[in-house]
């Protein structure tokens, strides 16, 4: 477990400048947080600095509830400002558009402010339309959902276009937004990792795993190895199933009815493997403050020929759909997110590594049992578009599949003796711990505050938050018709942007 | 034309449900079952209940199934009384019935939603085309929505459609918690559709809130949002559980009802 260096800022001014050096010297920024102290609130910032994770925190007083906004130097900043001003009103001073983002309140209303405790009123949310970015003859405003032509999640695209073209998008998520981070205030740790499943249900595992992470360094202890290995392989087959989705929605769009059935067949298939395994097609339940919750219900061979059909049937399928003219014309050249614009918007996940942000917190900071696995690093890729981060997407499927078979094997060795599934935890801990992990859709980061074994304050931060905000910059030629392609290739989860 | 021959690789993969039972489901965390007893473990179960889904009134066990996430605790806790059980075919007409063992309803007016909702779906005849509306779920709910489409289920077969207007919709699916931001367009999407219609609520958060029953921007389910006809309980709901409830909520299930 890597050990985390916390700092504290004396003044905003300071707590800026350290942060923005930081990230001039190579720091990745992660992520920025607000938590609620008596009078006032705390800020805190996570950088990736050398592999590893570090914080940097400062006070903000209630009187003056504003400091110099990052966004301007640091573009990655821009929806957490906004998130940060929604949740506790504290003002990004120069952001240029702190418009609300998860939650817009009518004029008045209390802000929920996370970290100050349960029980909240219900809050009354203003919907009104958002005026118009763009002025120019003949340029109107597409409102594109919440309700969306599909089974899609809901979200609002305000298209901004003069016709064809795409100049300025602004993804509206407040829709969804179900409250889910105060809900853990008060919780104890088993309720809060059932939380922590459904804060975005794709990634179940992935969002088990940072949160139990960061419990456990509270806890200061070392999960069992065999619990390690059922981790990665709950991990890794919810990675084939997500990147499985992405491609299905792809294979939608182009109107490729063979490769979407087959596709779909697939995607139903690891499903059905999660769920002989654990009872639950989304993994929930395995992952447990401590370790998992008891052994695969599959033994090694059945796994194995399991593995082996999907793989093989998968692969061949993934393969001839590359091939295929129609299908890959429509990604190449679609979407391109320039390497340049990734690095300043610190893009994570299979957006990142197509546009050659390639660090991997699975590998970059192992956690579970990814250190005694053996992997081959991924090809680096810049070309930005739609069909770089499908490739990314199918060569991780395949080192995904590598992963899992170590991992059986060496499961199958370390379970002949009766392992232990889970360390106890102390029932009264107390503590503050960043938990991460790698999601499909990138790092997912949890902070976590406990007090006496109650959360007091947990902060999920998934992928699909921190990659939307840089979902705009990924038009610069694009019309229309592409869009779904360039979604397809986010391939985000909504719940876990607002939740 | 490479496709076509990948496309019949492996002959026919459709489940023959709901005319033939399916065998899916082995080691399947589909529904809890309750056999009461007087073990006295009940009381502890109850009270770690994430969801406060299991009640002891007057010495009556109850647990409802419109707030179970399936977490699984009451069944390791007290594993006489609680168990798992594979089946998908727990959707029901009306709130009341997810509760286990029945509470003590009036049957009669519990026949009569039954019946009103029976002529209602009368003019569907052997066509449904649903409305899926996203309010406020975790995401995998759109994805066990969506499956229903692939070659497993393939509810085509059945006369059960997608549609993207609403205007051309039979019935309305919603998933999610009812967050507030989703409840206008919920109820736009709702009042765009042509009478007869149909609600069906998917998923325990749907149908009760699940963990975020009492959230600041959630109501505990879609609630008095639109008026649900059929509740499918899960978290998330199962391809099957779903299908089953669409089924049972357009009277297309064969009679009698699969074992």
């Amino acid at each position: 477990m890597t050990v985390q260096r916390a700092a504290v800022s004396p003044t905003v001014e300071a707590f800026s400048q350290s942060l923005l050096d930081r990230v001039d010297m190579g720091a990745r920024f992660c992520g920025l947080f607000g938590s609620a102290e008596p009078n006032g609130a705390r800020l805190v910032a996570v950088l990736a600095e050398g592999g590893e994770l570090a914080t940097t925190s400062v006070f903000v007083r209630d009187l003056a509830a504003h400091y110099p906004s990052l966004t301007p130097r640091l573009p990655a900043a821009a929806w957490y400002e906004r998130e940060i001003h929604d949740l506790f009103g504290v003002e990004a001073i120069g952001h240029g558009r702190l418009d609300p983002l998860i939650l817009p309140l009518v004029a008045g209303s209390p802000r929920p402010r996370p970290g100050s405790g349960k029980p909240l009123e219900p809050v009354e949310i203003d919907v009104s339309p958002l005026p118009a970015h763009l002025r120019g003859e003949g340029v109107f405003t597409i409102s594109y959902g919440p309700v969306r032509s599909g089974v899609f999640e809901s979200v609002e695209y305000l298209v901004e276009t003069p016709g064809e073209y795409i100049p300025h998008l602004r993804p509206r998520v407040f829709h969804k937004h179900r409250g889910v981070e105060i809900q853990f205030e008060g919780m104890d740790v088993a309720d809060g990792a059932l939380l922590a499943e459904r804060c975005e249900g794709v990634a179940s595992v992935a969002h088990t795993v940072a949160y139990c992470g960061a419990v456990e360094q509270i806890a200061g202890v070392e999960i069992p190895a065999p619990a390690g290995l059922v981790r990665v392989i709950h991990a890794e087959l919810e990675r084939v199933a997500n990147h499985l989705d992405s491609a299905i929605r792809h294979t939608e769009a182009a109107g490729q009815a063979v490769a979407y059935a087959r596709l779909t067949l697939h995607k139903e298939r690891v499903q059905r493997l999660r769920a002989r395994l654990c009872g639950s097609r989304f993994g929930r339940g395995v992952v447990v403050p401590g370790g998992v919750s008891g052994a695969p219900s599959l033994a090694a061979d059945a796994l194995f020929a399991g593995i082996d059909q999907i793989d093989h049937a998968a692969r061949e399928d993934l393969r001839l759909l590359m091939a295929t003219p129609s299908f890959v014309d429509r990604l190449r050249g679609t979407g391109v997110l320039p390497p340049e614009l990734a690095r300043q918007y610190a893009a994570i996940g299979p957006v990142g590594r197509g546009s050659g942000q390639m660090e991997d917190a699975r590998f970059a900071r192992p956690y579970a049992s990814y250190q005694r696995l053996g992997h081959q690093p991924l090809d680096s890729r810049v070309e930005g578009d739609a069909l770089a981060r499908q490739r990314v997407r199918i060569d991780e499927i395949a080192v995904a599949f590598h992963l899992i078979r170590q991992a059986i094997d060496r499961l199958d060795l370390l379970t002949r003796a009766e392992p232990a599934w889970a360390v106890p935890l102390d029932s009264k801990l107390s503590g503050e711990a960043i938990g991460w992990a790698e999601a499909p859709q990138g790092e997912v980061l949890y902070l976590v505050v406990m007090e006496e074994g109650r959360l007091t304050r947990v902060k999920p931060r998934s992928a699909s938050f921190h990659n939307l905000g840089v979902f705009h910059a990924a038009f610069p030629k694009d019309i229309l018709t592409d869009f779904a392609f360039i979604e397809a290739s986010f391939g985000l989860s909504i719940a876990g942007v607002a939740n | 034309m490479p496709w076509i021959p990948r496309g019949l690789r492996e002959g026919i993969l459709t489940s023959r449900y709901p005319r033939r039972p399916d065998g899916y489901g082995e080691g399947f965390r589909g529904t809890v079952v309750v056999h009461p007893s007087g073990d006295p473990r009940v009381a502890t179960a109850a009270e770690a209940c994430p969801t406060n889904a299991i009640s002891v009134a007057e010495g009556r066990l109850h647990l409802d199934r419109g707030r179970c996430i399936l977490c699984g605790r009451c069944t390791e806790l007290c594993p006489e009384v609680f168990q798992f059980e594979p089946t998908f075919e727990t959707a029901t007409i009306g709130r009341d019935a997810l509760v286990v063992p029945d509470l003590d309803e009036d049957e009669l007016a519990a026949e009569q939603v039954r019946t009103e909702l029976a002529r209602r779906v009368k003019a569907f005849r052997r066509s449904v085309h649903i409305r899926h509306v996203d309010a406020g779920s975790d995401g995998s709910e759109e994805w066990e929505v969506a499956a229903l489409t692939n070659p497993v289920y393939d509810v085509q077969r059945l006369g059960i459609y997608f549609t993207a207007s609403p205007r051309h919709a039979d019935l309305l699916l919603v998933t999610g918690v009812g967050a507030a931001g989703m409840l206008g367009p919920l109820r736009e999407t709702y009042d765009a559709m042509p009478e007869p219609k149909v609600v069906i609520a998917a998923g325990v958060d749907a149908i009760s809130g699940g963990l975020l029953a009492d959230s600041y921007v959630a109501q505990g389910g879609l609630a008095d949002a639109v008026p649900v006809d059929v509740f499918v309980p899960g978290s998330p709901p199962s391809p099957f559980g779903l299908l089953f409830g669409i089924l049972l909520a357009v009277g297309l299930l064969p009679r009698p009802a699969t074992p």
